[in-house]
């Protein structure tokens, strides 16, 4: 199994024959070529020659990250694995207004089973929010039926917006004043856990994007998001089901096992970022959580949380090569 | 295999066996389908498959089993320069007089049938171009071998599966279906993705 290199420090990757280094001022890491299923830049990472191109020829995606851990681009391989007739039938499904809607609908519908999951779980565990919790998933549904009757793909964002309001309404009640959303801000984050919020989003996308890239999808044709939006929209697209199952439920633990304390952040209210520790903690905790596995029903097997995100895009090629209708991922345990 | 390579070049095929990692690609084409032995093969395992590798929808990056063949092979490669491929198979050719040999090595007689309709399409795919062969398949580990030859039937078949190939490519892509050799195919998890 390959494996994800996470770099925080400073420095510069290197190559040297058929071996690629890190190296910096105190130290010279070997990454092995063989092992490596992509990088995930958050320093200031310089290139030699001839390691750029390597890597491309590896087919191996770096992710970069500024200052404040949000996604700023990717060094996506020469493409290697393309199939004209799926790249066609993708577009076929975006161009075709019914086939969009019914599309970018499965994603919502995805991520709205996965919030739903999340917030019944705090519903049954904390008898002091339940029915606090239990409104807002209620509110959350009704918002959710709405969405069969959206004849656009804005009136969809709409809605889906207002299931994340919702969501986020539903969580400052769950969690501590220090963790409260009030309203989710982007760039820069607010407070803590919109710091946190941004900071996985970001992973997630990425991790996504590198999966993309080991499917014959083009990652740049999408269905909820506008193929305009971000070169690689498609990893937006298929992030909405997976940021609640990964992102929120790494937070909650973070927040509930106390892991964060104020050394983990950086700045202050208005602008907030993850200090070094802080990364560090969250890296940790979602390299664990995607390499966890789960019983998976039609495979008969156990697979990992990130064989969940490839098992996704399968999916969704064959729904649009038109074998079967993507049913999206919503957790079942 | 012998190590000297014959001077009286009978069937113009010496010349590849001084050169290591020599590919021929034995293909048909019918209409715009590109048929190959290795769609011959996947034909008589799976239809799904054989869809799904017609269409460049490949699984292989990242399956370690399949990283690990491709190192074994080039590492064998510079060590057995008789070594010859057709359309990605190995493939050790060997004189006797007039008629060529394409030896197949495999480990048990579990896909005999696709192992044995491949080989016939090579012979096919020579026929064609004038070379006489005959297919030998080896096992050494039951200790065994067998001729194939390519009788008027076996043509008649060879050329009712490319035809039969052609329609599955140009057709839908077939639902896929559980099947015993499922769990050690690389599009299992692209089949039974869902729930």
């Amino acid at each position: 199994m390959r494996e994800d290199f996470y770099i925080l420090q400073d420095g510069i990757l290197k190559r040297k024959e058929n071996t690629v280094y890190f190296e910096n001022k105190d130290s010279r890491k070997i990454l092995p070529i063989n092992k490596i299923n992509s990088i995930f830049a958050y320093g200031n990472l310089s290139f030699s020659s001839g390691v750029v191109s390597y890597l491309s020829k590896e087919g191996i995606p770096i992710h970069f990250f500024n200052y404040y851990g949000f996604y700023e681009g990717s060094m996506y391989p020469r493409e290697t694995l393309v199939s004209g007739d799926l790249v066609i039938r993708q577009a076929e499904n975006y161009l075709n207004s019914e086939r969009r809607l019914c599309l970018a609908g499965k994603f919502i519908e995805g991520a709205c089973g996965n919030i739903l999951k999340n917030l019944r779980y705090y519903a049954r565990t904390r008898e002091d929010v339940q029915e606090a919790v239990g409104d807002y998933a209620t509110s959350i549904e009704t918002e959710f039926s709405r969405l069969k009757d959206a004849e656009t793909i804005p009136s969809m964002m709409r809605t889906e917006g207002k299931i994340r309001e919702l969501y986020y309404n539903a969580l400052d009640e769950i969690f501590p004043e220090e963790y409260r959303i009030i309203k989710r801000t982007r760039r820069p984050p607010e407070n803590k856990m919109n710091t946190l919020i941004s900071f996985g989003n970001s992973l997630v996308y990425s991790t996504t994007l590198s999966e993309i890239y080991n499917t014959q999808l083009n990652p740049t044709i999408s269905y909820l998001h506008e193929p305009f939006e971000r070169r690689f929209s498609l990893s937006l697209d298929v992030s909405e089901i997976f940021k609640p199952i990964l992102v929120d439920r790494i937070i909650f633990k973070l927040i509930n096992k106390n892991m964060l304390d104020d050394s983990c952040f950086r700045g202050e209210i208005g602008n907030m970022l993850l200090s070094e520790k802080g990364k560090k903690i969250f890296l940790k905790e979602y390299d664990e959580k995607l390499k966890t596995t789960i019983k998976h029903k039609g495979l008969n097997r156990n697979v990992s949380y990130k064989s969940l995100i490839r098992l996704e895009l399968y999916k969704i090629s064959k729904h649009v090569l038109g074998v079967e209708d993507y049913k999206p991922l919503v957790m079942w345990w | 295999m012998n190590n000297e390579a014959g001077k009286d070049n009978d069937c113009g095929l010496n010349d590849l066996e001084d050169r290591p990692e020599t590919s021929i690609h034995a293909e048909v084409f019918l209409d715009s389908v590109r048929i190959t032995g290795v769609k011959v093969n996947y034909y008589h395992i799976c239809k799904t498959k054989l869809w799904l590798f017609s269409h460049n929808i490949t699984l292989e990056k990242g399956d370690d089993n399949v990283a690990l063949g491709k190192i074994l092979h080039e590492d064998r490669y510079k060590k057995n320069s008789k070594n010859i491929t057709i359309d990605g198979i190995s493939i050790d050719f060997v004189k006797t007089g007039k008629r060529i040999e394409i030896h197949e090595i495999k480990k048990s007689k579990k896909m005999d049938a696709a192992d044995r309709a491949q080989l016939l399409f090579y012979l096919y795919y020579l026929k064609k171009r004038d070379f006489d062969a005959v297919g030998v398949l080896n096992y050494p580990l039951l200790n065994k071998i067998e001729k194939v030859e390519l009788n008027p039937e076996d043509e008649d078949a060879t050329e009712r599966e490319i035809e039969e190939i052609k329609k599955i490519v140009l057709g839908s892509m077939p639902v896929p279906a559980h099947k015993k050799i499922c769990s050690r195919c690389a599009y299992q998890e692209f089949c039974f993705c869902g729930e």
